[in-house]
């Protein structure tokens, strides 16, 4: 870990028993994360959100009142320092899918370990994207094959390189080992992950507009 | 629809009184189908042209599918009201043509029949209407509160409705009083029931309404017992399990078969194809699901595309299964990590640990699994097996299928 300063998280859950497992956990000494705050409701967290000017809000995805969508559109673009990383007990595609094109730059489920919890925020915190295995295996699934309407082929498809970062995400290795596998740095698998998660945010491919569409959120 | 989707209607399913030609053409048209039934009665009494008018429609029409959206009305720009007095020309003119033929049951009956199925149709008419509103005030000079009374029904319109099919009712008992007593009192009789029908059809059919709508709502309390039951007999014994349980990791282990048989029935991909063929996600997630619960592990199994499953795959799957089964005993990991991506020309499965690892050069002979039920398993089916490990830095089995064309 190059910063020693702490990373100022705060937390975004309407599952009061969760947030304070969260809290808990990554209070412990050595995490390398401090929690600034939290909220149960989308109101609140914009409000603590705005108050605290953290480095990154830990989302859940499903709450009432709009979910963690709601927040990421009312925060964005007014505090662009702020990160954000998207924590659900769903893996349903479009889930993912939505939370990640609203501008979230990871997705990591419940059942994630406290320590890998810990390095995800920093990682989101240095402006790395966090795949997990199963996200990668969205992102392939979802930009398989070829864009049925090829607008801008560099926003709509993966290059072979990244298709073969996703791939050994998605076969369960860690970027480093995914960095030796193919040997290239651990910049550069960051580097393919950021580009590509880039795309899933700004590409106007079908099958990602279609999972959107489907469920009312364009 | 079979036929031009100008001329033709679809018969309603759902709004029926005879074959639903009503309930489909009214919508199409703009019109109730209240009014409409009406029309077809009044032209019935007229001679019988209305059931020939009703068999022709019937005949040009086709079902009505589940699916189909409701069909949009044909005349959209022009008003209710204005779209009911159309028909009633309509209906007045062939009435007319009609009094020149030998059909024509009298001018005194045909008013009664006119005047009372006009009652009828005001009062069978929803209240929405702004216009019918107005004609409504006209005749009584009450504001009219369409939503306030029952059935959506205002006084106004009820009072109005109810005078005019009782002037009906009695101008055809006055037109009847030459025929005999005892047959003019059945008449009377019949006329008036036939008249109390028409005030109270409204009740009845708020009733049939209402009836329905409880049936929806025990519908959904079948829904609602039903997920009820299903988390008893999964979840809360699954909890109960959690509590007695002694470690940490048979705890965890509980946990994580239950999210996934959760997880499954709640956003379960398809796990079958519409002639019922199973698909390759759904056999290898029921496979790792297995393993799960047999091994206490961890399974993350991830799959892209998908395909239907024939028996080449099914070797493909059990030989997968056979990999997660050797890691789980051998590799003393906590997760194995699956990725299977289907396209076009195969099938690419990948089982890897982070676990003990071996020497592959030097295999311990008694691991009879790798040869036996992986590697031979997935040649005799014209797949190609690879297994990548070394001490203490975990093992990756690649197998390979290659789809039937």
């Amino acid at each position: 870990m190059i910063t020693d300063q702490l990373v100022r998280v705060f937390l975004v859950d309407d599952h009061r028993l969760f947030l304070s497992g969260v809290r808990t956990e990554l209070s412990a000494p050595g995490t390398g994360v401090e929690i600034v705050g939290d909220a149960a409701r989308v109101g609140a967290a914009v409000d603590g959100i705005r108050a605290t000017e953290p480095d990154v809000v830990l989302l859940d995805v499903h709450m009432p009142d709009g979910g963690g969508r709601a927040v990421i559109g009312a925060i964005g673009r007014d505090l662009p320092k702020v990160r954000f990383l998207a924590l659900s007990v769903s893996d349903a595609a479009e889930d993912v899918i939505e939370v990640i094109r609203a501008g979230a730059r990871g997705y990591v489920t419940k059942s994630i370990a406290p320590g890998d919890l810990a390095d995800a925020i920093r990682r989101v915190h240095e402006g790395d994207a966090v795949f997990s295995a199963r996200l990668a295996g969205f992102v392939l699934d979802a930009f398989a094959g070829k864009a049925s309407t090829v607008a801008d082929p560099e926003l709509d498809q993966l290059t072979p390189r990244e298709r073969e970062v996703l791939r050994l995400i998605a076969r369960g290795y860690a970027y480093k080992q995914v960095a030796k596998e193919l040997s290239i740095s651990v910049k550069t698998v960051e580097t393919h992950v950021s580009a590509v998660l880039r795309k899933l945010q700004l590409s106007s491919r079908h099958e990602l507009t279609r999972w959107a569409t489907d469920r009312r959120l364009v | 629809m079979i036929r031009s989707q100008q001329l033709s209607f679809a018969r309603s399913t759902t709004d029926r009184m005879v074959a639903g030609v009503a309930g489909g053409l009214g919508p199409r048209l703009g019109l109730e189908p209240a009014v409409l039934r009406l029309a077809f009665v009044v032209m019935t009494v007229a001679g019988g042209a209305g059931v020939v008018l009703y068999l022709i429609a019937w005949l040009v029409s086709g079902e009505e599918e589940g699916e189909e959206a409701p069909q949009e009305p044909m005349r959209a720009p022009s008003s209710p009201m204005r779209r009911v007095f159309a028909l009633g020309l309509v209906v007045a003119g062939l009435l007319l043509l009609l009094r020149e033929t030998t059909l024509w049951p009298g001018d005194a009956v045909m008013w009664s029949v006119g005047l009372g199925a006009f009652g009828s149709a005001i009062l069978w008419t929803k209240g929405e209407d702004p216009t019918a509103g107005r004609l409504a005030r006209f005749a009584s000079h009450l504001p009219a509160a369409p939503a306030q009374a029952l059935a959506g029904l205002s006084r106004a319109k009820l009072a109005l409705g109810a005078v005019l099919v009782i002037a009906g009712m009695a101008t055809l008992l006055v037109a009847n009083t030459s025929v005999e007593t005892v047959r003019n009192l059945v008449f009377a009789v019949t006329v008036t029931i036939a008249g109390l029908a028409f005030i109270l059809g409204p009740w009845i059919s708020q009733l049939v309404r209402q009836l329905r709508a409880e049936r929806h709502e025990r519908i959904r309390s079948e829904e609602r017992a039903e997920v009820a039951a299903h988390l008893h007999d999964s979840v809360l014994q699954t909890l109960a399990l959690i509590q007695r349980s002694q470690t940490p990791k048979e705890m965890a282990s509980l946990a994580r078969v239950q999210e996934r048989d959760l997880r499954a029935w709640l956003y379960g991909r398809a796990t079958q194809t519409a002639g019922g063929a199973r698909m390759v996600s759904g056999a290898l997630d029921e496979m790792a699901g297995r393993i799960e619960r047999l091994h206490r592990v961890v399974v993350e199994s991830v799959v892209v595309g998908d395909a239907a499953m024939d028996v080449p795959l099914q070797a493909l799957v059990d030989a997968a299964g056979e990999a997660m089964t050797n890691a789980a005993k051998h590799a003393e990991v906590d997760v194995i990590s699956v990725y299977c991506e289907v396209d076009e020309a195969e099938v690419t499965v990948y089982v890897r640990d982070e676990g003990r690892g071996f020497d592959a050069e030097r295999r311990v002979p008694d691991r009879r699994g790798i040869a036996g039920s992986i590697i031979d398993r997935i040649e005799r089916n014209g797949g190609v097996a690879a297994i990548r490990s070394k001490p203490s830095e975990g093992t990756e089995v690649h197998l390979v299928m290659p789809r039937k064309p």
